[in-house]
């Protein structure tokens, strides 16, 4: 609060390729940051509270860029932008979910220029953690969220562990529907992950949102062809209509058959846990069934177990039950 | 009656600079050698400050100077300080580096040491009230404009309850009264009780408050955004410490102010103090939009009680309220009287009571905002005439047209004062002919899917006008008309349709008309700012008493050069021409060429004795240059001038998501003459956009026992967007005429807000079949609960809080 909305100095690199980056931040290690679209960082340089003295910019790598086909999947480069992602014509064939949550990220603007990576990679939005104070997340002693005068009606109703923030993103609830894999090159070589396991809570790390290392990058997001053409869902609710984080987004890929029944489904909400939040229980409950309204409803009301609201943020589990029930309800044959 | 100029549009002469970018703010002048300032503010909601150490910082290189409390002209409590001794919200402004770069003055803020003594600090002004409850400020706890600075304390009894959510009325700060109350709820058939909220919400000024500084020959020239370039004149120069006539504003343009701009801001002083102590140089003190939530003013928050009694036929008979207005940590503005004062006007009840108090908090200072005081309880008490309407089995719009004001209607906060006029029973009437609300009210209810339709319709007021500024115009000996304009240039184009007024009376085509304004240096008479929903009425009265001086003027020169009387001559195509034998002409180049000549009263050699000393120093520095109209507006005003509006909406709620459409909205202006239709209709529609905000989206968020706001971005603050604004977007003008105005023009740039607000939360009740709220804005999270029945997660009357 002293000062603020002045970015310090720092050294910008713009390395040409992934390996030059991953050296890069091998060099420079904690004091390296990772640039894509800067609609994150610039606000975490600016607020003065985040000061890397050696900023990677990663926009100049063309093979971290685009949509590929990739055996009946697709693999996108994580410095795609939303905008693109979006409009892509092979997205929107077959996996029209990663299209529906590009499209309602934040604004026009911003999609624009933010890239995929950049925001499933995003820092938590709790407003204490973001205005600097040195909570659990910032390497501190105390959560501020989570006391009794604490303001938190966009924080975590599950899964809280010292920190209650929550996954700002949308497209992370879309791609741990998808099954994403996530592809990380590091100084050891290229690993992939599980979008699932990709994202990580304050259990395994408070200061982290990811299991990428400070030495690697995230590259590309493989998608499956697993749920290639099923029935998606996404929806996001907020407090107005653009440049708005979800208060609750739902994603979800039902397979059904000719028939109407559900072969195969996955079903996830942002914005209730610091990970994107699975439904096992209502992704089991329809699998087999056919769909009405009573299942929609079931699918919806089991989604509320282990809630534990805060002070302000109880409105989320009937939010949430609602979006799995209408994300389930939709999925037709 | 049918003018030239006055209700006819036009392409105002800076539409084009706006929209290219071309257009000036004050942030985007550079100057040679002009060095860059940042504040430091205060981390802490409530503290003193012990010591300042600048040692280390003025070592720095390119550090120039600094400012500290000690620098500036210090104002008695609870003014605004420029600079905090006494911090009393986070981020008070306590001290200022001007330096080489922005770069550098920000690490030397970080290099400077100051020793803080915490206070405590008080977010929740009931707190404040409650036996032992801290202050927000060392000096006192309750204060306003007109309210002196003191500590007030109510009792335990007072508070009996409060946790149930009934609103604590102790001894009041203010109160008036007029009829008999007991006998009003006596004769109700209807009687609604209830404790409201309503939130303290941030301006948005989308230009923050940067400014830039330099001083030359002992003047002190700002470069900043202000609603006004006169008005603030007097309180820039006691802000700077020099007198009025020392001191330039140049503020050609000005990117929204919302009221946060209005009668000026001591921070506008800022970069000139800098300025001063670096010898003169320029100094630009960029704000950022952090520091623009923080110091750029907030509505003020209202927790209240109303108890509204209302006759078999709907009349409201007696009305008694309680409001306790959470100002911020200073002077701030007087919304809570404007409580009572709206409520009487748009109502008109037979019986009221107001009280009222004016608590401070360590919050970010209170300022008039858009119907400071008028929109928060259009949001309130509109709900409760639905309420009354239900109960009554009346419509929803007949029992605001048969309570509504007319030209018989009175002001019963100044002793039964009389309006100069209102149409608000005319706006209904056809506002809801337009709306086809007899069809659209059937649609209350109905179901497609999961969408749930609501109509709602709602009225706000705002005084909108005053009297007794100056007008000063000039022909020149070209034949050209400048009309000197004070009145600021925030969007709404006033500076130049009033300016019209000027050019009407004395029949002048537009194009030979130059309006001058924008810098202090042009000369500008003493005159309103654009706020207040008040310059469309006065300043065209100015502008009208300076063009009838300058045409008695013009006829007696006509007079003298071509003989007979000055009444044998009248005014045309840019001529004075004989009544008798239009052959006689002269022009008006001709005319001003005489005035120069004859000196004395025609050219500003003799000025008028009444007028500001303000417009006395800029006519006397034009004298000579032309014929010059200048007088003070001395013309009858029989009492208050209402601006009024009243809104229709429809929108289609989920009730799944609590999420909504506004499938359409109609707004219909109370505003008289209607003076430039493409100014009201940006004013209509961006009024109305800023009321769903209100009602829906915005408000001050505090963690009460940290003392720090959550929302200092426009992302976490949320003013709607583009796409929230309704699918089917109208407006409409009752279009009577002010019975005090010339040409009959009243002002309406606030009540719109109230008014789309106020109808927006009604149609939103509508759609949960009458659920209503009693707290706004009406957020997400609220509908959710009432939809789930579910509790709602705020305690009964908390204030700044999700």
């Amino acid at each position: 609060m002293m000062i603020k909305d002045v970015i310090p100095g720092f050294e910008l690199y713009r390395p040409k390729t992934v390996a030059e980056a991953v050296a890069l931040l091998g060099q420079h290690k904690k004091d390296a940051w990772k640039l894509a679209g800067g609609n994150d960082s610039l606000s975490w340089f600016k607020d003065r509270i985040k000061r890397p003295k050696a900023v990677v910019d990663l926009t100049g790598i063309a093979e971290l860029k685009g949509v590929r086909e990739n055996a009946g999947g697709l693999e996108i480069g994580a410095l795609t932008t939303l905008t693109d992602i979006e409009n892509n014509a092979a997205v929107r064939k077959s996996f029209r979910l990663l299209a529906e949550a590009a499209g309602q990220v934040a604004s026009p603007q911003i999609r624009n220029t933010g890239t995929l990576g950049g925001n499933i990679n995003q820092d938590a939005r709790c407003w204490y953690y973001r205005s600097g104070l040195p909570c659990y997340r910032a390497g501190g002693t105390t959560c501020f969220a989570d006391t009794p005068e604490g303001q938190n009606r966009e924080h975590a109703i599950f899964d809280a562990n010292r920190c209650v923030a929550v996954t700002p993103s949308d497209m992370a609830a879309a791609l741990v529907v998808l099954d994403a894999q996530m592809v990380i090159r590091g100084p050891g070589g290229e690993r992939v992950v599980k979008a699932e396991d990709y994202f990580i809570g304050p259990r395994i790390d408070i200061t982290k949102m990811t299991q990428v290392k400070e030495d690697e990058l995230l590259v590309a997001v493989r998608i499956p062809a697993t749920f290639a053409g099923a029935q998606f869902h996404f929806e996001k609710v907020t407090d107005r209509k653009s440049w708005d984080f979800a208060l609750v987004n739902v994603a979800a890929a039902v397979k059904v058959d000719a028939g109407g029944t559900v072969q195969d489904a996955r079903i996830a909400c942002g914005g209730v846990a610091c990970t994107p939040k699975r439904f096992v229980a209502a992704e089991g409950a329809i699998k087999g069934k056919k769909v009405d309204a009573a299942l929609a409803k079931l699918a919806g009301d089991s989604t509320g177990r282990g809630a534990r609201p805060l002070n302000y943020n109880h409105f989320k589990i009937p939010l949430m039950a609602n979006l799995v029930m209408r994300a389930v309800r939709d999925a037709k044959a | 009656m049918t003018y030239n100029l006055i209700g006819k549009n036009f392409i105002p002469a800076d539409m084009v600079a706006k929209v290219t970018g071309a257009a000036k703010y004050a942030n985007d002048f550079q100057m040679d050698g002009m060095l860059y300032a940042k504040m430091m503010l205060s981390p802490m909601p409530h503290a003193r400050v012990r010591s300042i150490d600048t040692s280390a910082a003025m070592k720095m290189k390119g550090v120039v100077a600094i400012i500290t409390p000690d620098d500036v002209p210090q104002f008695p409590p609870p003014a605004d300080p420029i600079l905090y001794r006494e911090p009393t919200f986070a981020g008070a402004p306590i001290l200022a580096v001007a330096a080489e770069s922005e770069e550098i003055a920000a690490a030397a803020i970080e290099a400077i040491k100051v020793d803080f003594e915490q206070l405590k600090h008080v977010i929740d002004p009931l707190d404040s009230l409650y036996p032992g409850g801290p202050d927000a400020f060392s000096g006192g706890n309750v204060a306003n404009v007109r309210l002196p600075l003191q500590t007030v304390k109510w009792t335990a009894q007072d508070f009996q309850g409060f946790d149930q959510g009934k609103m604590p009325m102790g001894k009041p700060a203010e109160t008036w009264a007029y009829g008999n109350l007991d006998d009003g709820f006596k004769k109700a058939k209807v009687v609604i009780e209830r404790s409201f909220y309503t939130s303290s919400t941030s301006h948005h000024s989308m230009e923050t408050r940067s400014n830039m500084a330099y001083w030359q020959n002992g003047k002190c020239y700002v470069f900043g955004s202000m609603q006004s370039q006169s008005i603030v004149m007097p309180s820039l120069a006691r802000w700077l410490g020099v007198k009025p006539g020392d001191v330039i504003l140049i503020s050609e343009f000005c990117g929204g102010g919302f009221g946060s701009k209005g009668s000026g801001y001591c921070e506008l002083a800022m970069a000139g103090h800098l300025s001063k102590k670096a010898n003169g140089r320029p100094v630009m003190l960029r704000m950022s939009r952090e520091e623009e939530y923080l110091i750029g003013k907030k509505r003020a928050g209202f927790q209240g009680w109303v108890k509204a009694g209302f006759a078999e036929n709907g009349r409201m008979v007696a009305l008694d309220l309680y409001c306790v207005q959470d100002n911020g940590p200073n002077m701030g503005f007087w919304d809570f009287r404007n409580c009572g004062h709206s409520i009487q006007i748009v109502f008109q009840p037979e019986a009221m009571r107001f009280r009222g108090m004016s608590v401070l908090t360590n919050t970010p200072p209170g300022g008039p905002q858009r119907g400071p005081g008028e929109n928060q309880t259009a949001m309130m008490i509109e709900p409760i005439v639905d309420e009354a309407a239900r109960q009554l089995g009346i419509d929803r719009v007949e029992i605001r047209r048969l309570n509504a004001p007319d030209n018989d209607g009175f002001d019963g906060y100044d002793a039964k004062a009389k309006l100069t006029s209102a149409y608000l029973k005319d706006a209904l009437v056809k506002g809801a002919k337009i709306f086809n609300w007899e069809e659209k009210k059937k649609l209350s209810g109905t179901r497609k899917g999961n969408k749930v339709v609501g109509v709602g319709v709602g009225s706000a007021f705002h005084a909108a006008g005053s009297n007794g500024f100056d007008g000063l115009i000039r022909i020149t000996p070209d034949g050209k008309l400048h009309v000197h304009q004070g009145v600021g240039n925030l969007g709404t184009f006033s500076w130049a349709s009033t300016a019209r007024a000027a050019a009407e009376v004395l029949g002048y085509n537009w194009d030979n008309v130059e309006v001058v304004r924008g810098r202090t240096d042009r000369h500008l008479p003493w005159m309103i700012g654009q706020f207040g929903s008040n310059t469309a009425y006065t300043a065209t009265r100015s502008n009208y008493v300076a063009a009838m001086d300058a045409k008695q003027k013009l006829l007696e020169i006509a007079a003298q050069m071509l003989g007979g009387e000055a009444s044998g001559y009248d005014l045309k195509g840019e001529r004075v021409v004989s009544k008798s034998d239009p052959s006689k002409s002269i022009s008006f180049a001709d005319a001003a060429k005489k005035a120069i000549e004859l000196g004395g009263k025609y050219s500003g050699k003799e000025l008028p004795g009444d007028i500001n000393p303000m417009t006395k120093a800029s006519a006397s520095a034009l004298s000579g240059s032309g014929l010059m109209g200048v007088a003070k507006d001395t013309l009858a005003k029989r009492g208050m001038v209402p601006g009024l509006c009243t809104g229709f909406c429809m929108i289609e709620l989920d009730t799944e998501t609590g999420e909504f459409e506004i499938a359409e909205y109609l707004g219909v202006a109370d505003c008289g003459t209607v003076m430039h239709p493409d100014g009201l209709q940006s004013q209509m529609h961006g009024g109305a956009v800023m009321g769903f905000g209100m009602a829906t989206t915005e408000r001050i968020v505090y963690d009460h026992a940290l003392g720090l706001p959550a929302n200092v971005q426009f992302d976490q603050s949320k003013p709607p967007t583009y796409m929230d604004i309704p699918k089917v977007f109208n407006w409409a003008a009752a279009e009577g005429p002010d019975r005090d105005n010339p040409f009959g023009i009243k002002g309406i740039g606030e009540p719109i807000q109230g008014a789309s607000a106020a109808a927006l939360i009604n149609a939103i009740s509508d759609a949960l079949g009458g659920h209503y709220f009693h707290r706004t804005p009406v957020v997400r999270d609220m509908i959710v609960n009432a939809l789930a029945k579910r509790q709602q997660s705020y305690r009964p009357l908390q204030a700044s809080t999700m």
